[in-house]
């Protein structure tokens, strides 16, 4: 039986801070490299205000067992906040969970962090939520997420051609999945 | 320039009334064959208060399109369709049911998809429609590969349901491919 879920090597699990946090979270929206890799939605930068809120409806929520779990991503060694992990939309009938990840400053990728909070993040699916499988939206354009995906054994599962416009293109967006009993073998 | 744009030649597309139309919606809720095929969450009845309340809207939403579906003959309600848009994208998810089941496999839920097609297409100007289906709904499938729709991937195990899993079907119809039909 594990019972430190939240705890890694390098980073850990915590709540969020709104007082210390929503200051660093506003610096990442400004950073539309950050934004537009993370999410298909148009990005725009938020004020430390409207992250506070985000932060507090978030508390509400959660307070009302509404099935999103969102999680900041600290260094063990000096506390800082350095991205987030959040398993939501789940379908508790179903045994499913949708995944997303971020990583906030560019100087804090492809350090590890991220691959180590999608460890605990699937740990924290499988073996704390028993979800069955849990996915995650990607896009063609952001091959290095794909890359970081698939070797964490996730597979591309559905692929929605030209669904994305970004700089006068089109890109397809990608559903990517992985079962609990293909997490299991991969721990065993 | 079509100006009958939401009219076919079994059914036409139109408002939702609620108090005309939601008895018989009630109504088809109540049978759990067509909850099933068209919905993941746990079948359930509804009241008359919650169908109206979703029938109830002051003002149509600038990215959710929903009709009802009527048969020509008679003025038959049969069903709904509904198209949910994201503008910056061009994209559109539709969502369809057919809920009077004399009217199932006879090709009114297929001339209802292809309206809304040609409403996403031509009057909303969209670059795809997406639609999600299970695999147990052999039916549906062959439906929208009628409609152009084509299968962009599946789900592994998204629904448990009868003791065992099923994929989610993903499809999906780019413009042009309607423009070609």
């Amino acid at each position: 039986m594990n019972l430190s879920l939240f705890k890694g090597e390098r980073i850990y699990f915590d709540a969020f801070n709104p007082d210390k946090d929503a200051e660093i979270e506003a610096q990442w929206t400004h950073d539309t490299e950050y934004l537009r890799l993370l999410d298909i939605d148009p990005a725009r930068p938020l004020s430390t205000h409207q992250v506070k809120k985000k932060y507090e409806e978030m508390e509400k929520d959660a307070i009302a067992h509404k099935p999103h779990f969102y999680f900041a991503l600290r260094t063990v060694a000096d506390d800082r906040l350095v991205g987030f992990a959040t398993v939501r939309w789940i379908d508790w009938s179903h045994g499913c969970g949708w995944l997303q990840m971020g990583i906030g400053r560019p100087e804090d990728r492809g350090q590890g962090y991220g691959t180590e909070a999608l460890r605990l993040a699937l740990r924290y699916a499988f073996h704390e939520l028993n979800l069955y499988r849990l996915s995650m939206y990607t896009s063609e354009y952001n091959p290095a997420a794909i890359h970081f995906l698939q070797r964490a054994g996730f597979t591309i599962e559905v692929r929605r051609r030209q669904l994305l416009q970004r700089d006068g293109r089109r890109y397809d967006a990608l559903v990517m999945g992985i079962l609990r009993e293909e997490w299991q073998r991969r721990e065993a | 320039m079509n100006t009958s744009l939401l009219q076919g030649e079994l059914v036409r597309l139109t408002a939702g009334d609620p108090d005309k139309d939601a008895e018989k919606m009630a109504h088809w809720w109540r049978d759990t064959e067509f909850s099933r095929l068209l919905d993941s969450d746990p079948a359930r009845p509804f009241t008359l208060a919650e169908i109206k309340d979703e029938l109830k809207l002051d003002k149509p939403k600038e990215n959710a399109f929903d009709f009802m579906i009527r048969a020509l003959a008679g003025d038959r309600l049969l069903g709904f369709v509904g198209l949910w848009v994201d503008w910056k994208n061009g994209n559109a998810w539709v969502g369809i049911g057919i809920g009077e089941r004399e009217y199932w496999g006879r090709g009114y839920g297929t001339e209802a998809m292809k309206l809304a097609l040609r409403y996403a297409f031509s009057e909303l100007n969209l670059h795809r429609v997406t639609l999600g289906v299970f695999e147990y709904n052999t039916r549906a499938q062959r439906s929208y590969e009628k409609a152009g729709f084509k299968v962009e991937g599946r789900i592994r195990g998204e629904l448990h349901r009868d003791g065992r899993r099923w994929d989610g079907v993903y499809m999906g119809i780019l413009r042009e491919e309607w423009a070609e039909m």
